[in-house]
């Protein structure tokens, strides 16, 4: 910043949480960052999946082992609600990016509708597959 | 850069519990940001109690009953008391409002204060506004022609003039700019919603005549796009404008010259 922090001035306190009251709008903004990391994660996971299934028995004996115990399923169902929530978030995007959907009560419903949406998918998914 | 605590000569301690009034009923508490440039001291939070039967509705009545009855060395800017001035832009209860125009009513339990997030602070609820302002200038805020100067005005048609509509009403109170997170971590070059509504308010003028060099001059990673729709900014605004909406009008102008 030119020339403005003069004379050791101090920072006044920011951070959504402690200082700044988390709100639906930007709670759901950044859920769309972290679901969009995590899925690196969980994309990770699952090529490993693939190539210890190629590599030989052993190998794909460890790596479904992990994947299918119960912190395996733990993750793998975490994910796939991530994976919803950031497909609809996008959608969100999506339809920001034409102009529309601004207003304050339209971001709210948006925002519940990207929540709610993701829950009732994830649970569906996970009943039928 | 993103930045997730406060650095270290930032800080806060705690302060000065000042006395209750004597034989208040309705008693509210106020905790509010305190920092001296003069004494070398770390910023801290002094708390205050007001009678609410004593003391006017708004959060700026309840600053100014502390400052002329309690303590006397807090600072913070106001002056025109009723949402046009846009000085008293502060943080109360978590979220950036005008203090003049927020009820005390509209916070629950105690009420925290704050300056306006993540600026420099000058002393007390006083934020060093210096590099938004530069921003502000940056977008040229005002009329660029190369057409002759008329014999009158500039005219304008109704339809046009409305377009202005949602961008004009600005004070330039910064609200919406320091509750932005992307201004946070960015904000030395990205512009910030209040800089980038200006924008948009002259680009989309039907008498102005530099709006590609407008365009060419936001055409860049961060002064335009480092805004991620968040939406703070128009949730906080006292005015109710819609900065979001604007830059996504500009994004939309930039695709649309693009094709």
């Amino acid at each position: 910043m030119a020339d403005v922090n003069r004379g050791n001035r101090p920072l006044s306190p920011f951070m959504i949480g402690p200082y700044y009251r988390p709100q639906l709008n930007s709670v759901t903004s950044i859920l769309t960052r972290v679901t969009g990391n995590a899925l690196v994660v969980a994309g990770l996971l699952v090529t490993w999946w693939f190539l210890a299934a190629a590599a030989g028995p052993e190998a794909f004996a460890l790596a479904d082992g992990v994947l299918t115990s119960w912190f395996g399923d733990i993750v793998m169902f975490l994910s796939l609600w991530a994976l919803w929530y950031h497909t609809l978030a996008g959608l969100r995007h999506l339809y920001w990016d034409t102009g529309r959907g601004f207003s304050l009560g339209m971001v709210n419903k948006l925002g519940w509708g990207i929540v709610g949406g993701s829950i009732v998918l994830t649970i569906l998914t996970a009943l039928i597959v | 850069m993103v930045q997730l605590t406060l650095p270290k000569n930032s800080k806060i301690r705690t302060g000065k519990t000042w006395p209750k009034p004597e034989g208040a009923t309705d008693l509210k508490r106020f905790d509010i940001y305190r920092w001296n440039p003069d004494d070398g001291e770390n910023p801290r939070i002094d708390t205050y109690f007001i009678d609410l039967d004593e003391c006017g509705p708004m959060m700026l009545d309840a600053l100014i009953k502390i400052k002329n009855e309690i303590d006397p060395t807090l600072a913070f800017r106001r002056s025109c008391r009723e949402g046009i001035c846009g000085s008293c832009s502060m943080n109360v209860g978590g979220v950036n409002v005008l203090a003049c125009i927020h009820g005390i009513d509209e916070v629950k339990g105690d009420v925290k204060i704050y300056p306006l997030p993540h600026m420099p602070v000058v002393k007390d609820l006083i934020p060093d506004l210096t590099h938004f302002y530069a921003q502000h200038e940056a977008v040229m805020p005002w009329l660029e022609t190369k057409s002759n100067t008329p014999q009158a005005e500039w005219r304008q048609s109704i339809e046009d003039r409305k377009k202005l509509d949602g961008l004009y009403e600005c004070v330039m109170c910064a609200c919406c700019s320091t509750a932005c997170p992307s201004y946070w971590w960015n904000g030395d070059k990205y512009l910030g919603p209040a800089a980038l509504l200006h924008a948009y308010r002259w680009i989309v003028d039907s008498r102005d005549e530099a709006t590609g060099e407008r365009l060419d001059d936001l055409e860049d990673p961060f002064k335009l796009y480092r805004c991620h729709t968040i939406m703070n900014c128009a949730r906080t605004c006292p005015k109710g404008l819609n900065p979001a909406e604007a830059i996504m009008e500009i994004k939309k102008l930039m695709v649309e010259r693009a094709v």
